[in-house]
């Protein structure tokens, strides 16, 4: 059977393709974790402010908070944030300062808890009430509720990822079939020929398709090289600014499959497009 | 020449027309015998190559009912339209050869699109290049061919699978006369063996040369059948094989 390649710029195109597929999953992926393992780390997270203006009777209360707090069997950890980590927080906006020591700005007494489970707004109402008396400074929320925005944003994110890579599947399958049209029309003559020495749509098919799979593999290895190479560069970056919630964002060993899933999915959707064109098109013929 | 019951081919009252212009044939209609020989003769543009087109399939007729094998072709699922066209060889006037195949390629073809294995190809397609003459041309690209080269592999690719009906259009418009004669020696050995051969030339001289053979006159697309021989031809004696 005659060879029909689609050579050219088909393998470039797939491994461009590929690469920005596997960069728009990673981030995906990556953002799908860091959002999942900060979500896992502050579940059971509440805090307790200590709104009081005088710092010895926020110190007595926060004492008070810590005791009681500490005596709860649903609580599993109470920590009150030291006054140097407080002040170290504060001074990229408010300079060196003892909070402590001056009143000029009373800042809250800040206590972190961690409950069994998660928290739900049942309990949050359940601490509030064992605190009012004897602490009537406190004020409890839940962690999740200040890095909800970034949870959504993260969501946001995530969707946008999913929708560059549908785009890009379309615009692969687009790709291909302007291609496969025009592999078909310079080779229209030797498709008439063999049609009338008696061979079928799918032997027809079946060159075009060998050709794309071999141009698409060849681009689809080239772009799974790039992506990866993107993001490994990426990754380092993003590592060395010492971030505990950015190193969340590392993969497992189901998210390496996926990404290495990319380069095969390319190629599949790349032989069913010209697959589908070639027979389209060949229909159109005696 | 061996003949046979039953037709191969019928045409019945077929029509043809290009798109919306006058036709190009019309109120065709013939019987081909398994095992006969057929010249189709005509001035230029007497509608010869279109009929022929209709008997290998390349075209279906706008109007009118055609038989192969038994079976109405133009009303059979497209799918089914390669198996039939197996069943034929075509010699094209322009020889239609893949020009990125060599020749041992081209005349091999066929074979390989109907499924032969590769081992069962290389001899039968060397002998038959032989035969022709262009064993030593073998790997030989068509661009590279004289235009009587070019004719004898297109020959070779329509004979290689001993096909029920071969359709010429002008085989021997491109050979010298000696060579003339050999091909029209190997058309006749396979009509011998029970194909339908279906010869469009001008050659008047190659008329003479089959004996036996029936002539079809195309005149400003139609056919010339004064006696019906051509419609209702007498039954044939099955001959010893």
């Amino acid at each position: 059977m005659p060879h029909a390649r689609l050579a050219g710029p088909m393998p470039w195109v797939i491994a461009i393709m590929i690469a920005l597929t596997v960069m728009a999953a990673g981030a995906g992926l990556a953002l799908r974790n860091v959002a999942a393992n900060a979500e896992a780390e502050i579940a059971g997270g509440v805090t307790v402010q200590i709104v009081e203006g005088a710092p010895a009777e926020r110190a007595r209360q926060a004492e008070v908070t810590v005791a009681l707090l500490n005596n709860r069997e649903d609580v599993t950890d109470v920590r009150r944030v030291p006054q140097s980590e407080l002040d170290a927080l504060l001074e990229p906006w408010l300079g060196q300062k003892d909070f402590a020591e001056e009143d000029v700005i009373p800042v809250p007494a800040l206590i972190d808890v961690r409950l069994a489970g998660p928290v739900t707004a049942h309990r949050l109402e359940e601490l509030r009430a064992a605190l009012s008396d004897p602490v009537p400074s406190a004020r409890v929320d839940a962690q999740a509720r200040w890095l909800r925005p970034v949870f959504d944003a993260v969501a946001s994110l995530q969707w946008l990822a999913g929708g560059l890579i549908l785009l890009l599947a379309a615009t692969t399958v687009a790709a291909v079939w302007l291609a496969a049209r025009s592999a078909l029309g310079s080779n229209r003559e030797t498709i008439e020929i063999v049609h009338l020495l008696g061979g079928t749509d799918q032997q027809i098919s079946r060159v075009f398709q060998r050709s794309i799979a071999f141009d698409a593999a060849l681009g689809a290895l080239a772009g799974l090289g790039l992506g990866l190479l993107a993001m490994l560069l990426l990754g380092r970056q993003f590592a060395a600014l010492g971030s505990g919630m950015v190193a969340g964002g590392a993969f497992d060993l189901g998210d390496w499959a996926l990404l290495l899933a990319i380069p095969v999915l390319g190629v599949a959707l790349a032989v069913v497009t010209a697959r589908l064109t070639v027979l389209s098109a060949l229909r159109r013929i005696l | 020449m061996s003949g046979g019951e039953g037709n191969i081919v019928q045409f019945d009252n077929v029509g043809l027309r290009y798109g919306i212009d006058r036709e190009v044939l019309s109120d065709i209609s013939l019987t081909l015998y398994p095992g006969s020989f057929y010249f189709l003769t005509g001035a230029s543009g007497a509608g010869k190559t279109s009929l022929l087109k209709l008997l290998y399939l390349a075209q279906r007729p706008s109007r009118g009912i055609i038989r192969m094998f038994g079976t109405d072709v133009i009303t059979v699922p497209r799918g089914r339209l390669p198996a039939f066209r197996r069943r034929i060889g075509v010699v094209f006037q322009d020889f239609r050869l893949v020009a990125h195949l060599s020749a041992f390629d081209n005349v091999a073809l066929p074979l390989r699109v109907s499924g032969v294995p590769e081992s069962e190809i290389r001899k039968p397609v060397a002998d038959m290049l032989a035969w022709v003459g262009l064993d030593q041309r073998a790997e030989a690209r068509p661009a590279t061919l004289s235009g009587g080269e070019q004719q004898r592999v297109a020959i070779a690719r329509a004979v290689i699978a001993r096909p029920e009906i071969l359709v010429a259009d002008e085989p021997t418009g491109n050979v010298d006369p000696d060579m003339a004669l050999k091909l029209l020696r190997l058309f006749e050995a396979l009509n011998r063996l029970g194909t339908t051969v279906v010869v469009a030339t001008h050659d008047v001289h190659l008329l003479k040369k089959v004996p036996d053979s029936l002539i079809m006159r195309l005149d400003r697309g139609r056919l010339s059948d004064p006696t019906g021989a051509l419609r209702y031809p007498p039954r044939r004696e099955v001959a010893a094989q």
